[in-house]
């Protein structure tokens, strides 16, 4: 099996590991780095639940490799809390009751993020398509879409 | 899903370099944004030694939009391609078909090339390892019966890439590097009606750009495709349609379709419509051209027919819509 030496930035913090080629990155961020916030979902790249962010894009861990990601900056749903608080985001998932379960809601969350950066102030529809790479089997969405655009208000 | 059979990543820093592994290391496999080879390795129905990552080549995300054309780097992400206000402007069809591939977390880093030589996908294919085995596996990988068509001698699997089609309909070339040089052809002759060996390209031959000529002046086009779940679903048909002139009088009219034959094609005797005004007549011959020429089979879990009906009936809408258009 052949490895290699894979350094990059996960929440932050410089990482250097040996990682196998065919190791996904889904994998590294739970198994090696035990950031277990990043779901395992459908495994496939149809459920978004393993959603993070690769130099700031949203990203599906379970179809990226991580020798690939050489060099690049990871975010996950670890990286958002500061000192134990939430971000404006999550309280808004919170607040608006966007969270049942919880399984999708990392990868929810981390396609929100993706979105508020590049469009504080998204309409519903740029909310909507922002997420449609995201199953949830509790909420229907429209607490979640709620969510997104409280944040977007709560920030401006 | 399955674990990931081991493999070497591969990652050249010059297309020479990619070529010179394709060529010379036994099982070599291109990689460029994954999207579809990393769920088919899990699936087992690929199990490449190595894998030659593209994504370090250099100029190969480059987009180029002039008056004399667009040039489109196979590795542009869908994400740049589908943001583009130029080619938004230009070339809408492309613009449209990007945006509506997959999901955001996709089109981050799935590429035009990978689009453009994704894998024919069908119900009997598109299984686990355990799944196809319990069936025999199946005429594309592993068995010797298609499954959706027992009596044919061919694999019926179907090619569900939205780029092609809009690429075609804008009159589109593609650019190919491989060990015995460089050459350039029409997008549609990239493929094959083969649904096992579908691409026409040679052995470690790579898709390096696609180059799109200007569009005439009153040019306008559109695609749109049906599926399941608005998101991530691939097209159970897609139709790319661009009109010259008016609703008065069409130059002429470019059609192609993806996701119902097991390759994507321009929709052949368009020329009778050249002349002529966008009316219910032309609407309805337009309609039962797609029925004809587009040959959906049982590979996914809609209907066959429903499929050949929506392909006809979104040819028509666009082409309604288009020369509306002022």
């Amino acid at each position: 099996m052949n490895k290699r030496l894979l350094s990059l930035t996960v929440n932050g913090r410089r990482r250097e590991e040996a990682v196998a080629d065919a190791t996904l990155l889904l994998d590294f961020l739970r198994e090696t780095l035990g950031l277990t916030g990043t779901k395992r979902g459908c495994d496939g790249g149809e459920c978004g639940a393993c959603t993070v962010l690769v130099d700031g894009a949203p990203r599906l861990s379970c179809l990226t490799l991580a020798a690939r990601c050489e060099g690049t900056k990871v975010e996950t749903i670890e990286s958002l809390a500061e000192g134990g608080r939430m971000s404006a985001l999550q309280a808004a998932f919170h607040e608006k009751l966007g969270a049942q379960c919880g399984f999708c809601t990392p990868g929810m969350v981390m396609a929100a993020e993706a979105l508020l950066r590049t469009d504080p102030s998204p309409g519903e529809d740029a909310i909507r398509a922002a997420l449609a790479g995201n199953l949830c089997r509790c909420t229907g969405y429209v607490k979640i879409i709620e969510a997104v655009d409280s944040a977007a208000r709560g920030a401006r | 899903m399955e674990r990931m059979a081991a493999f070497e990543l591969r990652r050249p820093e010059s297309l020479a370099h990619a070529i010179e592994l394709m060529a010379t290391v036994p099982g070599a496999r291109v990689l460029a944004g994954g999207t579809d080879l990393v769920p088919n390795l899990r699936h087992g129905l690929e199990a490449p030694a190595t894998l030659v990552d593209l994504s370090g080549v250099p100029g190969f995300a480059g987009l180029d939009l002039t008056p004399a054309g667009a040039r489109i780097g196979a590795g542009v992400t869908l994400a740049t391609l589908a943001a583009d206000r130029l080619v938004q402007a230009a070339l809408p069809a492309v613009a449209q078909a990007a945006a509506s591939i997959a999901g955001p977390g996709h089109r981050s880093v799935a590429t035009v090339g990978g689009n453009l030589c994704l894998d024919t996908r069908c119900v009997w294919y598109n299984q686990s390892e355990w799944w196809r085995r319990s069936n025999g596996y199946c005429l594309k990988r592993g068995g010797d019966v298609c499954h959706v068509a027992p009596q044919g001698g061919r694999c019926h699997a179907a090619f569900c890439g939205d780029l092609a089609p809009a690429l075609i309909a804008c009159g589109a070339q593609a650019e190919l590097a491989g060990p015995e040089g460089s050459r350039t052809i029409a997008v549609e002759d990239l493929y094959r009606d083969d649904g096992r060996a579908h691409l026409a390209l040679g052995s470690g031959e790579i898709v390096v750009a696609v180059v799109v000529p200007p569009q005439p002046a009153r040019a306008r086009s559109a695609y749109r495709k049906a599926r399941v779940r608005a998101a991530i679903d691939f097209p159970l048909a897609g139709v790319a349609v661009r009109v010259t002139g008016d609703r008065e009088r069409i130059e002429r009219l470019d059609v192609a379709l993806t996701g119902t034959n097991s390759r994507p094609f321009r929709l052949a005797e368009t020329e009778a419509f050249a002349g002529r005004a966008v009316d219910d007549a032309l609407v309805a011959e337009l309609g039962k051209a797609v029925q004809r020429q587009a040959g959906p089979m049982r590979t996914s879990v809609t209907s066959s027919n429903w499929r050949r009906q929506v392909a006809a009936t979104y040819a028509q809408r666009l082409v309604r819509e288009l020369a509306a258009t002022p």
